[in-house]
């Protein structure tokens, strides 16, 4: 489990950044991303800054665990209680707290997302229909990244570094069911958040992505022959810390 | 807090107001599946919308009222059709979801003390398994651009956890249905719309007798 700069994907994504940012904050310096990515030190102030950056602390904590796992700091795991429980603060003014966290904790799962679909799509692995479900479904979760890191942004706060996945590309089988079980986290993870989220706007995108990562999961799910509705009439939500446990092995 | 739009190119279709095509859209389709269906359409919505509470309770009423229909839609004209296969065991799957659905947010309407939406009498103009579905797709797919557009509205969150909780097993209905007819599970590709509840009211006015 570790952070890494994977160079080459990396560069896509910085030109996909040029996403305008929101008038209301201004433009952030270009490539802050990038300097987080590729330097260790600044990593760890980012890691400081979105450390104490939650009033709720749980929710910044577990993030800040999560990215920290993969750094120098590997044991450190916090203990964080509620982290699916209270909102924190409704501050807007310092960085990466309440909602940007959250936000950030969310691109970081679509960052994994995106780059377990590039490489099952490289794989070969699959073709025809379920090649062309997979490949839309790679492209939405890139939008999602492009969506949340600018609205990162637009709140004020610098976007999450993006992990190196770990994801067994073995056989299609296993790969199709890795998707499911990846998307039903996915979806869990924004229904986990959604109540902790202060902003409207933060909450109708998180909402609108909830949703669609519902889609997919449902889709993978019965292409693996697993019922597309595994909660039955209510879906569960999953909380911070057990969305970091289930994806801990791929990254 | 003074949140203003982002500007996001991703998500400017994600908006908390505002729908107009979409909503024009799925009059568009339920417009095509009645013109090809029984001609019983109810000309005017019940007042089970109109007078259901205020602030939250109206919105649990409204969702409430949408389930009524998926419910009744999939539990009594999904048999009156006579589905076949799969689709039969889907609709059955689904329609215990909505029955359920309906049971969850009545309670929770009257454990927040407000009276709970009459079921409204529906009207589907739909008689074979192909016109089913084509209406099945419509109905989930708007019902969860309905919830997305009411759930950042919602005051208490624990109703959001509710919502979010049967608006993300809409979404998989929605999914499978389209899938099952050949359309995109992801109709709005990476960003499902929301849609206001006036537009969503427009939409499914004509399968309202009374």
């Amino acid at each position: 489990m570790c952070f890494g700069t994977d160079l080459e994907v990396f560069q896509s994504e910085v030109s996909d950044m040029s996403n305008p940012v929101t008038e209301e904050v201004g433009p952030k310096p270009a490539g802050a991303v990038e300097i987080l990515a590729r330097d260790p030190s600044e990593r760890k102030k980012f890691l400081k800054m979105v450390g104490k950056g939650v009033g709720g602390a749980a929710a910044a904590s577990s993030l800040a665990a999560f990215i920290a796992a993969c750094g120098s700091s590997s044991s450190s795991k916090s203990t964080s209680t509620g982290a699916s429980s209270t909102p924190a603060t409704t501050s807007t003014t310092s960085a990466n707290t309440g909602d940007i966290a959250i936000v950030n904790y969310a691109l970081t799962l679509e960052y994994l997302e995106t780059e377990f679909y590039k490489k099952v799509i490289k794989s070969g692995l699959f073709s025809g229909k379920v090649a062309d479900l997979i490949k839309a479904i790679g492209a939405q979760e890139q939008t999602h990244v492009n969506a949340l890191k600018a609205t990162v942004k637009s709140l004020g706060g610098t976007p999450a570094p993006k992990p190196v996945g770990k994801f067994p590309v073995t056989n299609a089988t296993a790969v199709a069911k890795l998707a499911a079980t990846v998307e039903n986290i996915g979806a869990a993870a924004y229904l986990g958040q959604a109540g902790n989220i202060q902003s409207p706007m933060v909450l109708a995108a998180a909402l609108s992505i909830h949703t669609v990562e519902a889609r997919h999961a449902a889709i993978l799910n019965q292409l693996t022959n697993q019922s597309i509705t595994p909660d039955g009439a209510f879906a569960k939500p999953m909380s911070m810390d057990e969305v970091l446990a289930a994806v801990k092995p791929f990254h | 807090m003074a949140d203003s739009k982002f500007a996001v190119p991703e998500m400017a279709a994600v908006e908390v107001k505002g729908m107009t095509r979409e909503a024009f859209l799925i009059r568009g389709t339920l417009a095509a599946v009645a013109a090809g269906g029984v001609a019983a359409v109810g000309p005017f919505l019940s007042d089970a919308f109109a007078q259901s509470g205020s602030g939250d309770i109206a919105i649990l009423n409204y969702a409430l009222t949408l389930e009524y229909l998926e419910s009744d839609f999939y539990n009594v004209k999904g048999k009156a059709v006579g589905l076949t296969g799969a689709a039969k065991t889907l609709a059955a799957l689904l329609g215990q979801h909505e029955a359920a659905h309906v049971s969850a947010l009545s309670k929770a309407i009257s454990a927040a003390g407000g009276t709970p939406a009459k079921k409204p009498t529906f009207s589907f103009p739909v008689t074979n398994q192909t016109q089913f579905l084509a209406l099945a797709s419509v109905l989930e797919n708007t019902g969860v651009s309905a919830y997305n557009g009411q759930g950042p509205k919602l005051q208490n969150k624990a109703y959001l956890g509710t919502a979010g909780s049967i608006v993300q097993v809409e979404a998989r209905h929605a999914a499978a249905i389209n899938y099952m007819i050949g359309k995109s599970p992801t109709p709005d590709a990476g960003f499902d719309k929301p849609l206001e509840m006036a537009a969503v009211l427009k939409a499914v006015k004509p399968l309202i007798k009374a």
